[in-house]
């Protein structure tokens, strides 16, 4: 039997691609602000993505990954069409609550534009006015530009070089927003940990509403190892079963950036292993078949 | 039997066990007790008294016919101590090994009260080793009725249930949310203690049973235990999640890199076996100086495995003393062995940075041992003025759990102010036809504790369904080629 078999993929840049796994049950399940765990081989490591989107019609969950290191460089590598994932568990953590929020401003950066894209959707649903601030590096990593058209009301395309949408960070964006709008009731910021920082810190001398979508390494996503652990307020939480969506304005972000770095150098062995891997393949006189996945 | 065997006539040494060098295994994840040969086992065998009373039974958790086991590995008759042990224990070779005997069985043999107990745990172990080698199985005759079960964890209780009910000739499917089913067994106790080919074979026997398995299933999220009786129409559920959730020192710095739980080292060590990265992706980035806070059987694991790993040293930091740690008593013996240092009546007050959000050093206060607590056990007290400190880069805490969320965050089961789940005295929760048992119900216990609640909810579950079990139709070998010795069970319906 072909569990979690990959239905569809494609690729948005040189470093993003989406793929659409089967798995009925799940779409059924997942909620906005949910994730899965994936391993894609055995040998492989437990990561977590969020579920960018599901679609129940059809049974399936959809993940973006952005390769930025060996476990996601390798999917990038094995994970095609017919093939399937090693193993699957989720929706987890708590699905974002849905606040009644009229006008809401949904930021996503980086791998953080996905995720970000059923919260916005769900509040759309919902009859709110939804502003969307989605950040990339230049205008060639853009992507999901038409999904999120079709559910904001606005949106705002940040690039780090000005090649599209204006120029500036996604927290030049949200000043913007805020700049038109005073009415705010709710943002939703997902990015890297200095984006959702920053993010943050531009909503709070306005005391608007904040959530954020926490990235901590994972291991089990199950609420038994702790490693996800991060500060919020005076509190320590499980980012895997409390989580992952926190008060922004009451997140520790520097405690997480400081445990993000934990692996660093085992995650560059690891990454330099494949990379050789991979060139050895390159140059290598017969083309050496991709791993069979299946 | 010959003649009536005293503690006079009886060897007086406990066969010795054959174990690794405590120098070579702390290298490598070999399994570090060797157990014990046919020979051993047969002559330990001969150290049993038979007592008309027999102490050790009412001393086990699950009340296994010890004599009766040990009077047959005397006879040599080896398949007949397995039927015996299995009658009440589903796991031999599991719990010879990891059970605490000597707060059990051991620890209230008659023989103990003028030698060394009787070894039974060993002769345990022998026994389920020996079947495991021979593929004994008793597949049951099942008469099979039209209920199905579904289970919530694959650790020692629900493992237990599900066997259970399987006998009782149900459809059982066991839900697990990791990608490989055993529970604490596979992801938490190391290879050297309990190897994970031990841990296949018992599965491999439930399977053999009709078990089904399904790992990758996170119940409460991806279904909850009440579609579980409604859409995926099961007729009772047990949930047997264990106890997770890791308690935090709480002290100043526990969130400096280089500071885990004992249960993420444990999982990514062995589960993910970081042990070979970079052939395998998880990493597990190991310190030179490790400090383990706490001394149960957690900490020994996170010691020994630390020491495994390479560690140059690795301290053991207690608040109480050794008589109070509550590891296996073989567990703490094997660690002094392997050159663990132990700062017994030590407890940690700070882990201090190195400038970069990583652990250079712990300190430390000595502690006194003052009136007993509510746990009966002395209160420590930290004597002033005698902090110290130790240089580490890795603080590893295993000083207890906590319950895991997530059934209780997509239930309304009714949980206690602790958070675990509330059972009644057949083991059934505040739901019709949903049981609970095991790490889950009564916070971190043991293996054998765990495995008597699933056997415990099993019993809860066959009487809420109204399966009665029957004696065996007929004692004594095969008829018409089933064996029918193993207990059947009938359907009787009751609505
Ligand atoms: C709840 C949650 C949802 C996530 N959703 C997505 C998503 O939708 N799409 C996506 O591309 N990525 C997502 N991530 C991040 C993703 O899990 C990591 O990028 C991935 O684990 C990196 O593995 P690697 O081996 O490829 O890289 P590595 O070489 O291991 O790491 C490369 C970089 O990624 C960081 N990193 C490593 N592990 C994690 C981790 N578990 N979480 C966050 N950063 C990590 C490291 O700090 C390092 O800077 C999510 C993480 C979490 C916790
Ligand atoms: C490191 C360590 C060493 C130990 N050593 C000993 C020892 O030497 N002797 C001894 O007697 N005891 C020992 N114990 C204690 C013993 O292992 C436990 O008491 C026992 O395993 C509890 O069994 P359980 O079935 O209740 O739960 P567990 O063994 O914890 O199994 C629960 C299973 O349920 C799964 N699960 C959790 N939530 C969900 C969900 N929502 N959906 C699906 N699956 C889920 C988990 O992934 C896990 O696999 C040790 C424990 C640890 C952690
Ligand atoms: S108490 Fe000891 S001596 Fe007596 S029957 Fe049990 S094992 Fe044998
Ligand atoms: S990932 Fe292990 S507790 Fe959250």
């Amino acid at each position: 039997m072909n569990r979690f078999e990959i239905v569809a993929r494609e690729d948005y840049s040189d470093v993003t691609f989406m793929l659409e796994v089967l798995h009925p049950m799940m779409a059924r399940a997942a909620n906005p602000g949910q994730f899965v765990i994936v391993m894609s081989h055995a040998e492989g490591e437990r990561i977590p993505l969020t579920i960018a989107d599901f679609d129940r019609d059809k049974g399936t969950i959809t993940l973006v990954i952005q390769a930025v290191g060996k476990s996601t460089m390798e999917m990038q590598t094995i994970c095609q069409v017919g093939g399937s994932l090693y193993g699957l568990a989720g929706p987890m953590g708590i699905p974002s609550h849905l606040s009644d929020a009229r006008k809401a401003i949904c930021v996503g950066g980086g791998l953080g534009v996905a995720p970000v894209f059923p919260q916005a959707r769900a509040f759309k649903q919902n009859g709110a006015y939804v502003i969307g601030v989605l950040g990339f590096r230049n205008k060639d990593l853009i992507f999901w530009e038409d999904k999120f058209r079709t559910i904001c009301d606005e949106l705002i395309i940040c690039t780090d070089d000005g090649s599209a949408g204006i120029k500036g960070f996604v927290t030049d964006g949200i000043n913007l927003a805020l700049k038109h709008h005073q009415d705010i009731d709710e943002v939703i910021a997902i990015g890297p940990p200095v984006m959702m920082k920053a993010s943050a810190d531009a909503t709070r001398a306005a005391g608007i509403r904040t959530m954020v979508s926490l990235n901590p390494i994972m291991v089990d996503g199950t609420g038994m190892c702790g490693g996800c652990r991060v500060k919020v307020g005076e509190e320590v939480r499980f980012a895997c079963v409390d989580g992952p969506d926190f008060d922004g304005h009451a997140v520790d972000f520097d405690d997480l950036m400081v445990r993000l770095r934990r692996y660093k150098e085992e995650e560059r062995v690891a990454t330099e292993r494949w990379s050789e891997t991979c060139r050895m393949r390159a140059t290598a006189v017969d083309p050496i078949e991709m791993p069979d996945i299946g | 039997m010959a003649k009536k065997r005293t503690v006079r006539s009886i060897p007086q040494e406990r066969t010795p066990v054959r174990e690794l060098d405590p120098l070579e295994r702390s290298a490598n994840f070999e399994e570090v007790n060797c157990g014990y040969t046919e020979t051993e086992a047969v002559l330990e065998s001969q150290r049993c008294l038979y007592c008309p009373d027999p102490k050790c039974i009412a001393g086990c958790p699950v009340s296994i016919n010890i004599p009766g086991f040990i009077e047959r590995i005397g006879e040599r008759d080896f398949r007949g101590a397995y039927d015996i042990i299995t009658g009440t224990n589903l796991l031999p070779a599991v719990c010879g090994r990891v059970c605490p005997q000597e707060n059990q069985c051991e620890g209230v043999c008659v023989v103990g009260e003028n030698l060394v107990p009787v070894a039974i745990g060993r002769m345990e172990r022998f026994v389920g080793d020996l079947a495991i080698s021979n593929s004994w199985v008793n597949i049951p005759y099942i008469d099979p009725t039209r209920f199905r079960i579904g289970i919530v964890g694959s650790g020692p209780a629900g493992m237990a249930c599900a066997a259970d009910m399987a006998k009782a000739g149900c459809d059982v499917t066991v839900y697990e949310a990791f990608h490989e089913a055993g529970g604490v067994l596979r992801y938490g106790i190391p290879e050297f203690r309990l190897p994970n080919s031990v841990v296949d074979a018992e599965i491999e026997k439930l399977k053999m049973l009709g078990v089904k398995f399904e790992c990758n299933t996170l119940v409460g999220r991806l279904f909850t235990i009440r579609q579980m009786l409604t859409e995926l129409g099961f007729d009772a559920v047990f949930i047997g999640t264990g106890a997770g959730y890791p308690t935090m020192l709480g002290i100043p710095g526990d969130s400096l890199n280089g500071v885990l739980s004992a249960n993420e080292l444990l999982t990514r060590c062995n589960l993910m076996r970081a042990r070979d990265f970079p052939n395998v992706d998880t990493p597990l980035p190991l310190g030179k100086h490790v400090v383990v806070v706490g001394a149960g059987n957690t900490a020994m694991d996170a010691l020994r495995v630390s020491k495994r790993l390479g560690a140059a040293s690795v301290t053991c930091l207690y608040r109480r003393s050794k008589a109070e740690a509550p590891a296996r008593a073989e567990e703490v013996h094997h660690a002094e062995q392997e050159g663990i240092e132990f700062h017994w009546l030590s407890a940690p007050v700070e882990i201090l940075d190195d400038g970069d959000g990583s652990v250079c050093a712990i300190r430390c206060i000595k502690m006194e041992l003052g009136e007993p607590d509510a746990s009966g056990r002395r209160r420590p007290m930290p004597i002033g003025g005698s902090e110290f400190e130790i240089e580490t880069d890795q603080v590893v805490f295993a000083i207890g759990t906590n319950a895991n969320p997530i059934i209780g965050q997509t239930s309304d089961l009714k949980l206690n102010k602790r958070g675990y789940i509330d059972t009644d005295a057949d083991m059934m929760t505040s739901m019709a036809g949903v049981f609970a048992g095991g790490d889950i119900v009564t916070g971190a216990a043991t293996v054998i504790e765990a495995m008597g609640a699933g056997r415990k909810a099993a019993r809860g579950m066959k009487k809420f369904l109204g399966i009665r079990d029957v004696g065996p139709i007929s004692s004594g070998p095969a008829r018409f080629g089933i064996n029918t010795r193993e207990q059947n069970y009938r359907r009787v319906r009751t609505m």
